[in-house]
């Protein structure tokens, strides 16, 4: 079953990312990006997910801090991005059935 | 080193070095499953986005804001927003995409993704060049990409936990989890110091969608290039 706003939304997330996985290889051989250009790039993903994290934990309560500790401490630590995930998570559930 | 640029024998090496990788993504798609279905995504629009986007951290970021009718110009802005990282990606690998062609060039491509890419940077300072490797890489990677988060949602419509289950904070856990990767040194104190900012003043006043997202990187990527720049030309 696929929904028509759904299927639209999609193919705009699979267009978008495409243009940035093939284009930038493309544009790259055909310009020099400005030296401004290029160190913006190399901000965007850091402040982006900061951007997201910021008012999640925000308006979140102790599961979410205890979680986002836990998640921070373990890649820290292991240097595992998948094992912090977990342990996180698994904290966040700790913290959420001590309630 | 050897002159093919694409072989078969690349193909194998590279599905055979992404396993390890494949398997410590699994629980990422997992979650994007798990997500999706709680949004109402079918089980077939569900794997037709980690087939056609194939990117987690975009499709955690757009499903969490998902809404019905879908928010196709949000989700699409927070694709691109999220991805424009990849673009940094292909200029990179240069060396082993200048050498290919038609599908062999185009499949690269398509299918590049953070850890693939990693694994070749890595293995390219070991001499590898050959683009059947990255390849693999990105094929196996794909494949069980789909594969978990099919499962994932499967598992969300078996056990349809609510919407404030800790299992959710998974998706809030990926994000955090790559800041620590990301962090280059102190240099990101005051951009990420501005994004927090931002992203907290717009999230109170824009409509609901990624706006606050994209403002806060916008805000503090200028603010990091501007000071970065500014200090190689005195």
């Amino acid at each position: 079953m696929i929904e028509t706003s759904n299927l639209v939304a999609i193919l705009g997330m699979a267009v978008a990312t495409l243009a940035c996985r093939i284009g930038g290889y493309f544009l790259f051989r055909a310009f020099r990006p400005t030296p401004f250009l290029r160190a913006m790039l190399g901000y965007v993903p850091g402040t982006l997910f900061v951007g997201y994290v910021a008012p999640a934990l925000a308006a979140g309560g102790i599961k979410e801090w205890v979680g986002a500790a836990a998640t921070l401490l373990t890649v820290r630590l292991s240097g595992n991005i998948a094992l912090g995930i977990a342990a996180g998570t698994a904290s966040a559930w700790l913290a959420w059935l001590m309630r | 080193m050897s002159a093919a640029p694409f072989t078969f024998a690349g193909v194998m090496r590279g599905a055979q070095r992404s396993i390890a990788i494949a398997l410590g993504l699994a629980p990422f798609g997992l979650v994007v499953g798990v997500l999706a279905a709680s949004k109402g995504l079918s089980l077939t629009e569900t794997g037709l986005m980690s087939a056609l986007v194939f990117a987690g951290a975009s499709q955690i970021l757009a499903l969490d804001l998902w809404t019905h009718p879908a928010p196709v110009l949000a989700a699409s802005i927070a694709a691109f927003a999220v991805n424009l990282r990849m673009a940094l990606m292909g200029p990179a690998l240069t060396p082993w995409l200048e050498r290919l062609a038609g599908w062999r060039l185009w499949a690269n491509l398509a299918l590049l993704v953070d850890q693939g890419f990693a694994l070749a940077i890595a293995e390219s300072r070991k001499g590898e060049r050959d683009g059947g490797f990255l390849f693999g890489v990105s094929l196996v990677l794909w494949l069980s990409w789909i594969t978990c988060s099919v499962i994932g949602h499967l598992l969300g419509v078996a056990f349809h936990p609510p919407r404030d289950h800790p299992l959710f904070f998974a998706a809030l856990a990926a994000f955090v989890s790559l800041l620590v990767p990301l962090w280059r040194g102190r240099k990101e104190a005051l951009p990420w110091l501005i994004a927090a900012l931002v992203a907290l003043l717009v999230a109170r006043i824009a409509p609901p969608g990624a706006w606050h997202v994209v403002a806060a990187a916008l805000a503090g990527s200028l603010v990091g290039a501007w000071r970065e720049t500014r200090r190689m030309t005195p």
